[in-house]
């Protein structure tokens, strides 16, 4: 059988625009797609990596309203949970919340289910790192490496080539990866592109634009040293 | 009691219409529910309120909570209280310790009571106060710390399991319940000890004594308590205390039960009666007395 207002939700999230998470030695990195913005447009004001506690960092694709709405009350249940239980929310433990309130959605009369695909990310007070990534029908699971949003199958099968212990063994390393993997869907440019890390036991950071420039920089010039070996040498 | 059920059943809406057509509107006062939809707090009649409630209702000549029951230089019914119950915590272990007597008044009603419950392998509570209050929501304590362990699969904490315990008792003050617990237990943060109330007083210190013999107690564990005391020099000292507050104390007595819990687990290290001990403490007393005679 089909749901067909979360098979609508779920096309809504492959309307938005791209989100990446990698999971590094010591790290996780969060990558979004910026939308260009018109002239008179403030900048600021569209932020879509949010923070959900001091240990944990949260991305969408999808429907910026109806993700507002979960990062709200998600910020809410950290603070209860800190209240009721004297300890940080596991990484598990909102994402679970955050699932089962999607999931609410999908099973209640005069409510649609939430138009926003989520990539939670950040460091369990034992200080292991997690991703998690939820969908509108309210399942949720773990990866290492993931991407929501437009193209995100692209940028998935990417990651699948490109991931594994070696290619993140660094933050630099780490963040290599996640702008590459962004920038394999995404207009090459620094400021197309945002960037979050978290550490373990540290707030977390937005990378500058001359960070991610460098970067950028980078990655442009290894991929054309790539495509000069593969042309065929006479 | 058929109403109350009603009114639970419909909606908020239709609740306060249902109230304001039946006149009952000026006797009920608003409490916060948090809406699991929108994340909302919506008003409903309210706890806080019940104290006032019950004194408005005592002049129209209905009562519940103890004090408004019924006399209390003259009681009909006379509730369990006394008792001592006392916990402390080591460097990596705590030790528990109670007495076991429940008296109504000046009787006597039982020599033998458990007042030690196991919440679960790792956590115990004391029961001081009201019995009855004390077994049931210790009960109903347990089954709230299973769920949190299948659903978080992990162990819960003895802070998060006393503050569980003290929530509830917060919500339900003013309906007179009578609790003074000692949650002692063993988590990933080591051994700690909270003491909470039907108030819903929830305190975290090294060391607690609950109860008509607490004084008593307190005078013997304030002496003689150290951190680095060895597991069994710790119980002794459990031992002794629980046995001077049974002395002194008309309202606790018969056997002392004293439980020990650290990183295996809780485990009940010694039960004896308490006139044993005396025999004990008499016959050292004397010999400590004729020692000195004949120096």
């Amino acid at each position: 059988g089909h749901l067909f207002q979360v098979e609508y939700a779920q096309e809504a999230v492959k309307k938005g625009s791209t989100a990446v998470g990698v999971k590094g030695n010591g790290v996780v990195v969060l990558a979004v797609e910026k939308k260009s913005v018109p002239k008179l447009q403030e900048e600021r004001t569209v932020r879509k990596i949010c923070l959900l506690d001091d240990h944990v960092v949260m991305a969408f694709a999808g429907l910026t309203a109806d993700a507002r709405i979960l990062v709200n009350r998600a910020r809410v249940e950290c603070q209860s949970h800190k209240l009721t239980v004297e300890d940080p929310v596991t990484l598990e433990y909102i994402t679970r919340f955050i699932a089962s309130l999607k999931q609410k959605y999908t099973q209640s009369n005069g409510r649609r289910p939430f138009g926003a695909s989520c990539l939670i990310a950040g460091f369990d007070p034992d200080s292991t790192p997690h991703l998690y990534v939820t969908d509108p029908s309210g399942t949720y699971t773990e990866w290492l490496a993931n991407a929501t949003g437009r193209s995100a199958k692209t940028v998935r099968e990417f990651l699948e080539k490109q991931y594994s212990t070696d290619s993140v063994a660094t933050l630099d390393l780490c963040v290599k990866l996640a702008v590459r993997a962004l920038l394999e869907v995404v207009q090459s440019g620094a400021k197309n592109v945002e960037v979050a890390i978290m550490e373990d036991k540290k707030s977390m950071r937005i990378l500058d634009i001359e960070s991610l420039e460098k970067i950028v920089s980078e990655i442009e010039k290894e991929k054309e040293e790539e495509a000069e070996k593969k042309k065929p040498k006479k | 009691g058929c109403f109350k059920a009603v009114l639970n059943m419909v909606s908020i809406d239709t609740k306060f219409l249902f109230q304001d057509s039946c006149g009952l509107e000026g006797s009920i006062d608003h409490e916060l529910r948090l809406d699991e939809f929108t994340g909302v707090i919506v008003p409903i009649p309210s706890s806080a309120n019940r104290q006032k409630k019950t004194k408005d209702l005592l002049n129209q000549g209905v009562s519940f909570a103890p004090e408004t029951f019924q006399d209390p230089r003259e009681p009909k019914i006379k509730f369990a209280h006394g008792t001592t119950t006392l916990g402390f915590t080591l460097d990596k272990y705590v030790v528990v310790a109670c007495d076991s007597r429940a008296s109504m008044g000046s009787v006597i009603a039982s020599n033998t009571v458990k007042k030690i419950v196991h919440i679960n392998d790792f956590i115990v509570g004391t029961i001081a106060g009201g019995a009855a209050d004390c077994q049931y929501w210790e009960r109903v304590l347990t089954t709230e710390c299973r769920l949190h362990e299948l659903r978080n699969d992990e162990k819960i904490t003895v802070a998060a399991a006393s503050k569980l315990l003290a929530n509830i008792m917060y919500s339900y003050r003013g309906y007179g319940l009578s609790l003074g617990v000692i949650m002692a237990g063993y988590d990933i943060t080591g051994p700690s000890i909270f003491y909470v109330d039907s108030d819903g007083t929830r305190l975290k210190h090294h060391l607690f004594s609950v109860g008509s013999g607490s004084p008593h107690a307190y005078g013997i564990l304030d002496s003689e308590y150290r951190s680095d005391l060895k597991e069994e020099d710790a119980v002794e000292l459990a031992r002794k205390a629980i046995y001077h507050a049974t002395h002194r104390d008309a309202a606790s007595g018969g056997t002392i039960r004293v439980v020990v819990i650290d990183e295996h687990g809780a485990r009940s290290v010694w039960e004896g009666d308490m006139n044993e001990l005396h025999e004990k403490y008499q016959k050292a007393k004397a010999k400590y007395r004729s020692d000195q005679m004949s120096t």
